[in-house]
């Protein structure tokens, strides 16, 4: 298998399965399109368990020089944050078209044929971007990403859709015009030392003076903030998530904006180290203000999508700041929180999904509650899949969180008091919500979950299991490469502090490590 | 006074144009003795005929060019020195010529309007008048359009391979005239279309003024109307430099009128909007490329030693340009206003390129250039244009051309794969990655960052984003939104137009995809020769 193109191949299976359903009837269409997402899932689940090592650092890279007269190449590679991405998104694309398989051919929505299209054109695309190892083609996928979203956005779902369509894009594309001049940058810096070149690792040998830096990290870090997204810069996120199908607002919260938190740590942190670390306060602020306000609003919402759509705002800010701590635990914290994030709020949409399909409505304050009774199963699955949102020990997005708030602690005291009252808050917005929607007196009965509906939220809330007692295969992908990026970065852990020693203030210490930790 | 020397004329060399000019006398010939009913085919054969020859020519000529200084430049001056045939010229030369052949393309069809293109029947008729309706019922056509066009396309060729103040001013009027009454042919609201020829004569002239004004005082200041020697005058700054500002300020007015440029952009709405749209089309592309070539030459050619005085001045018109053309376009609900906005929009991306030119000595090995990012840029604009406004001449009602954006609500419906390629070519517009707008933009924005203009580089990117909300808006509009009464309508085009739509598609989708070829051809064009 070595000698095989295994990205290439993975990318181009949901890429053709895209261009092959719009030109079938719906019902094969649906079959087929399942099948190459089924197909893509397999091939990658067996290269990650037969070609990639643990240790191995970038690997499975491919190298194909692609338009010379701008040092860009077809370059593409995993370490173990890009593997996990991946194989997050092949295993939540089958889940998503089964999940959707009568919703897109609803009177109103776009059809199931161009429904299955786009979608697999999404999953191409994303993983093109996880794979990417040439800023050139990381832009380029990045923004191509952008088409089918607005596609599934506008063409899919509640009415007002058109417009959270625009809404979306606008965003988006202003942040990935941003970063274009940030990318752009880099090519100068690049061609002014004597090899205009795109790829990473010419990059990364790359001297950037600091003040170049800053700039182009703001470029980046602007962008990657919009797709994350980070307060200020998250309000097209709860319109789309309001408006749109719950099958695409899986793919855009629990795929799509991870290329946000993934942006940060391969391009904010590989490349631009020293610049990250002088604005990490700011960054730290603003992960901040991203948890405990995207816990507030959400609530405050009456509809059940907005409501989930925000609290991934609360959860991104965790990444964030496990991100920008600069420290082991962090790191892992926030790359694991990036799994469980898209396994949790996977499962947590989708199941308010089926609610919504069966009430009618998505508003709170309509359905009155009562599921309990008439729907055990939805409203148990509900439940399992909300208090893993709101971090409950057992479950595994709990694992994250520890491990992003230890770090926050170490980084500074305050930092971590700060983070930890978005557990409080977690637990207000998700119980209330259960309490509201489920509990009370039966109004009106409604149907449980049908077989397919189990099946599609089984093995999310299996997972949510599993990692929740057994993190450590997790864990075992990404720690090498939380170390690999904190050597680039130059921060090493400061060394456990003995218990007996009074002086060995464990903040100081963190803050010295980190401010010189540069200069190394 | 010197002695007269008899000027050799390299015919080779200059073959494209020649043949160019001899087809468009024939043309005149043809109207003049042929019988009208043969006319039509005899004037599209004719004219594509000698579009391909001269095509032909210039690969010719391309492959068979002196090199000077290892490559770094190619070609020839030709006739004593008054026309530069090099690297640049051809490259202008072959993308006009390919832009004409598909102008011409759109020019002879019939299929969308009944039978009759989208010509007047008889120009010298009033409108409303017993004289039109006569000339209507009877099917009239004029074809003189034919040999109009090919005076233009001689005139773009000549524009850009101009080496003296003099041939560039003869090219320019010589591309301007013709399309002045082009735009006034027009067989549906006639008196829009000829409302826009006025408009465009009135304006050109007067810019046509400011540009001669600026020719007299540049020569003034150097003593010879010979870019060289322009360029040598420069370098050893003698003579008054206050002559040189002004006429480069003078002769820019004129050369900024042509591409578009704030604030020099009133007429494109107005023009773009009342020309035939087979006409627009052509002239959006032609014009552009002709006139940047030619703005090219004479900065980088004649006031390349002086380049700290022009750029700060084309800084500003750059940013004022892209964000004068995305701001007023949000506010456009005519489809075609919309794109003639968005083209002063993508006057301002090119701007961004032209500044950034630095000598050759300061960019690295495999770097790009600004020429080369040019010239590509000018590639992926011309196409997408052409491609765009072919497709707006399909949508229609039962007045003709439906161009009203209202008018277009719920197109995705109606034909998805019209919607689909105008969505494309709005994309490409917008220069999102996988088509050729994205490679476009990337290359020009790299040539300003790396002459140290990120100012505008930054203004650049926020007028693309002005402008991304614009195409997205018209995507909205064809797809998400319910058309009002019965919808359009979406004529089908004959062959010809289906071949134009065709060509701008697989162009802009190629160039994004693999832009390494055309991007080597940029480079193999090297710079101009004096």
């Amino acid at each position: 298998m070595n000698d095989l193109p295994v990205l290439s191949i993975l990318i181009a299976l949901p890429l053709v399965g895209a261009l092959v359903t719009p030109f079938l009837p719906a019902a094969t269409a649906r079959l087929v399109g399942l099948g190459f997402a089924g197909a893509a899932l397999v091939w990658a689940v067996v290269a990650a368990l037969t070609s990639y090592t643990l240790d191995g650092g970038m690997q499975l890279t491919e190298t194909h020089a692609w338009v010379e007269a701008l040092g860009v190449h077809y370059a593409l590679g995993v370490d173990g944050l890009g593997l996990l991405m991946v194989l997050l998104t092949v295993v939540l694309v089958p889940i998503v078209l089964v999940a959707s398989w009568h919703e897109a051919d609803a009177p109103g929505n776009g059809g199931s044929r161009s429904f299955v299209a786009w979608v697999l054109a999404l999953e191409a695309m994303s993983l093109a971007v996880f794979t990417a190892t040439d800023v050139f083609l990381f832009y380029v996928v990045f923004e191509a990403t952008l088409i089918p979203a607005y596609f599934l956005i506008g063409g899919f779902g509640r009415a007002g859709r058109g417009r959270a369509a625009t809404k979306f894009l606008i965003y988006q594309l202003a942040g990935g015009l941003v970063m274009l001049a940030s990318v752009i940058g880099l090519y100068v810096v690049s061609a002014d030392s004597g090899n205009p070149s795109f790829l990473l690792t010419d990059l990364a040998a790359l001297d950037i003076d600091p003040v170049t830096q800053r700039w182009i990290f703001l470029g980046f870090f602007i962008a990657f903030a919009i797709k994350a997204p980070m307060f200020p810069v998250h309000t097209w996120l709860a319109d789309t998530t309001e408006r749109t199908t719950t099958g695409t607002s899986v793919l855009l919260v629990c795929v799509l904006d991870k290329i946000g938190t993934f942006g940060m740590l391969r391009f904010c942190l590989g490349l631009l180290p020293d610049a990250s670390q002088w604005a990490t306060p700011v960054v730290v602020v603003l992960a901040l203000i991203s948890i405990v306000y995207g816990a507030l609003v959400a609530i405050g919402q009456d509809d059940v999508l907005r409501l989930i759509g925000l609290t991934s705002l609360s959860h991104f800010g965790f990444i964030v700041l496990g991100i920008f701590v600069f420290s082991t635990q962090g790191g892992s914290g926030a790359i694991l929180y990036m799994v469980n994030h898209g396994i949790a709020t996977a499962a947590l949409f989708l199941v308010a999904g089926y609610l919504v399909q069966r009430r009618g409505t998505a508003s709170i304050k309509a359905m009155g509650g009562g599921v309990e009774k008439s729907a055990p199963v939805l409203a148990g699955a509900f439940l399992i899949a909300g208090l893993a949102a709101c971090g409950l020990p057992g479950l595994s997005p709990f694992v994250s969180e520890m491990l992003v708030l230890i770090a926050a602690f170490q980084h500074a005291w305050w930092v971590g008091a700060i983070a930890v009252t978005a557990i409080v808050l977690a637990a207000i917005y998700v119980l209330w919500l259960y309490q509201r929607t489920m509990t009370g007196p039966d109004v009106v009965e409604i149907a449980d979950l049908d077989r397919r509906e189990v099946g599609t939220l089984a093995p999310l809330l299996l997972a949510l299991v599993l990692f929740g007692f057994a993190p450590m295969p997790l864990l075992d992908v990404i720690n090498p490469n939380v170390e690999d990026t904190l050597a680039e970065v130059g921060v090493t852990d400061e060394p456990p502090t003995v218990p007996a020693a009074d002086h060995a203030a464990s903040d100081e210490a963190a803050g010295a490590a980190g401010s010189q930790g540069g200069h190394e | 006074m010197n002695e007269f020397i008899k000027p050799t004329v390299e015919y080779f060399e200059l073959w494209p144009l020649l043949v160019v000019f001899g087809v468009a006398c024939v043309g005149v010939m043809l109207e003049a003795f042929a019988p009208r009913s043969v006319r039509y085919l005899a004037q599209v054969l004719l004219t594509v005929g000698g579009l391909v020859a001269a095509l032909v020519g210039v690969v010719l000529i391309a492959q068979d060019t002196d090199v000077h200084q290892d490559g770094v430049a190619r070609g020839v001056l030709a006739m004593s020195g008054t026309i530069a045939v090099d690297g640049p010229t051809l490259f202008i030369w072959g993308l006009v010529l390919l832009l004409a052949i598909a102008g011409t393309l759109l020019f002879a069809e019939r299929h969308l309007d009944g039978g009759v293109s989208a010509f007047a029947g008889q120009a010298a008729a009033l409108p409303g008048t017993e004289a039109e309706r006569e000339a209507s019922t009877k099917g009239l056509d004029h074809t003189e359009v034919y040999p109009l066009l090919m005076f233009a396309v001689f005139g773009m060729m000549l524009f850009p391979a101009a080496n003296d103040l003099l041939t560039m001013f003869v090219g320019l009027e010589v591309l301007s005239l013709p399309l002045y009454l082009l735009c006034g042919l027009a067989r549906r609201r006639r008196l829009l279309s000829q409302e826009a020829a006025l408009k465009y004569f009135l304006l050109g002239a007067f810019s046509s003024g400011f540009f001669l004004y600026g020719v007299a005082l540049v020569y003034g200041y150097a003593g010879s109307m010979q870019f060289a020697a322009i360029n040598e005058a420069v370098r050893n700054d003698t003579g008054n430099t206050a002559l040189l500002l002004v006429g480069v300020g003078l002769l820019s007015v004129g050369l900024f009128f042509k591409v578009g440029a704030a604030p020099f952009q009133a007429w494109t709405p107005d023009v773009y909007q009342g020309a035939p749209t087979p006409v627009t089309a052509f002239m959006a592309a032609g014009t552009k490329v002709a006139a940047f070539g030619a703005l090219l030459r004479l900065f980088y050619v004649a006031f390349g030693a002086d380049r700290w005085s022009w750029q700060p001045m084309m800084w500003v018109i750059a940013i004022l340009t892209m964000m004068v053309g995305a701001v007023l376009a949000i506010t456009q609900t005519d489809v075609k206003r919309l794109l003639a906005y968005s083209s002063v929009a993508h006057t301002g991306f090119l701007l961004t390129g032209v500044l950034g030119v630095q000598q050759s000595s300061a960019l690295a090995e495999g770097e790009i250039s600004a020429l080369q990012a040019v010239l590509f840029y000018l590639a992926t604009y011309g196409f997408a244009t052409l491609g765009a406004f072919a497709v707006v001449s399909l949508v229609r009602d039962s007045g003709g051309e439906a161009t009203a954006l209202s008018r277009w609500a719920g197109l995705g419906k109606e034909s998805p794969v019209v919607a689909g390629v105008f969505a494309f070519f709005l994309l490409a517009m917008a220069g999102i990655p996988l088509t050729s707008g994205f490679v476009g933009k990337l290359a020009v924005f790299s040539v300003a960052l790396a002459a140290g203009a990120w100012p505008v580089v930054i203004a650049a990117v926020l007028a693309s984003v002005i402008a991304a909300f614009l195409y997205v808006r018209v995507i909205k509009a064809m797809y998400f939104d319910e058309p009002v009464g019965e919808g359009p309508t979406v004529a089908y085009p004959s062959v010809l137009t289906a071949t134009t739509i065709a060509l701008g598609a697989a162009v802009t989708l190629m160039l994004g995809i693999l832009p390494g070829p055309l991007l080597d051809l940029a480079a193999l064009a090297g710079e101009f020769i004096r």
